[in-house]
């Protein structure tokens, strides 16, 4: 290096572009990290929240409640409307929790995903039936319409079939005051 | 060595063969869930819509992939609609109005996503342009 003579321009500096890449490698390191340890929400939200329910008549799921259409939610006093199975493990956790908004006066109508009768008659009564009607919906035709991925889900309507709010998943003891809140909100 | 990788191989066999935990619905599938279309050519407009649809149950698959009872009724839907005329960028709009953007594996252009659409024309602009400078100075050295 020294052996260089003067004047003769020597080899550029790198400098920052020899860093560039790792810098930029760090970054995407630091990126991954970021999304690895972000707390991963897999809820897909309906986009149908405010909307009104599309039209849909459903023949009953059970032998002793009537089936569920559209018009059922259109008499002026809010509604729930829970998407659930009998095969579901979560709908038999939340059976407690609809038992006690039933018990408080709430009106609720179940929609039942791909279930058959008698699975249904068993599931109510081992875990209760908080249901005015339950709508047979065997090809997830009416859980799709509302834009719902799973069950069990709960949904509040209001007086004029307008969906006001969803929750996803089971309605666990302290999401009852939400659900209650939320009904008094939808003109309960 | 032989041994430890046969048993390696076997725990990976069972944990991938193990009947899965969740409970499953005793319906058969929906009628068009596992039955294409008699119309080759639906059934292909059919397919190549299900391939760009989200499974919501399985968030990586599509519902053409998915075993996952939800998606078989998706893919009825699809396949009924589509039989009866409708056009699949219909039903494409038809799912997003009710699950959002996230339901389609293809993005559409809007506000949000032109960047998406730019960025190759960005990009080969930027190269074009950083080539051009190396030519040039690669003929002033000449």
């Amino acid at each position: 290096m020294s052996a260089q003579a003067p004047g003769k321009p020597g080899p550029k500096k790198p400098g920052l572009a020899l860093w560039l890449p790792l810098m930029l490698f760090a970054g995407f390191v630091v990126l991954v990290i970021y999304g690895l340890s972000r707390n991963a929400n897999t809820d897909v939200v309906s986009a149908f929240i405010g909307k009104p329910l599309p039209a849909f008549d459903l023949p009953p799921a059970s032998d002793d409640r009537p089936g569920l259409a559209t018009a059922d939610f259109t008499k002026g006093k809010p509604r729930l409307l829970n998407v659930f199975a009998s095969w579901c493990v979560p709908c038999a956790v939340e059976a407690p929790q609809l038992a006690a908004l039933a018990a408080k006066g709430v009106e609720i109508d179940g929609v039942a995903i791909r279930d058959r009768k008698q699975d249904l008659a068993q599931f109510l009564a081992q875990n209760g039936n908080p249901f005015a009607r339950i709508g047979r919906d065997d090809l997830s035709q009416v859980q799709l319409a509302i834009g719902s991925s799973g069950v069990p889900e709960t949904f509040v309507i209001d007086g004029r079939g307008v969906i006001r709010y969803q929750h996803i998943g089971d309605i666990r003891p302290e999401d009852v005051p939400i659900i209650l809140r939320k009904l008094a909100e939808a003109g309960a | 060595m032989k041994r430890l990788w046969l048993a390696i191989m076997a725990l990976l066999a069972a944990a991938l063969c193990s009947p899965p935990l969740a409970a499953q619905d005793l319906l058969p599938p929906a009628p068009y869930a596992y039955k294409q279309i008699a119309d080759p050519a639906l059934e292909a407009k059919a397919q190549t819509l299900m391939l760009t649809l989200r499974c919501l149950k399985c968030q990586s698959q599509s519902i053409a992939d998915s075993d996952a009872p939800m998606a078989g009724d998706m893919r009825h839907q699809v396949r009924t609609r589509i039989a009866a005329g409708e056009d699949p960028e219909a039903i494409r709009v038809w799912l997003i109005e009710r699950y959002g953007d996230y339901v389609s594996y293809t993005p559409q252009l809007k506000p949000i996503t032109w960047p998406l659409f730019a960025a190759p024309l960005i990009i080969l602009v930027l190269a074009a342009l950083l080539l051009r400078g190396r030519f040039r100075r690669s003929k002033a050295a000449a």
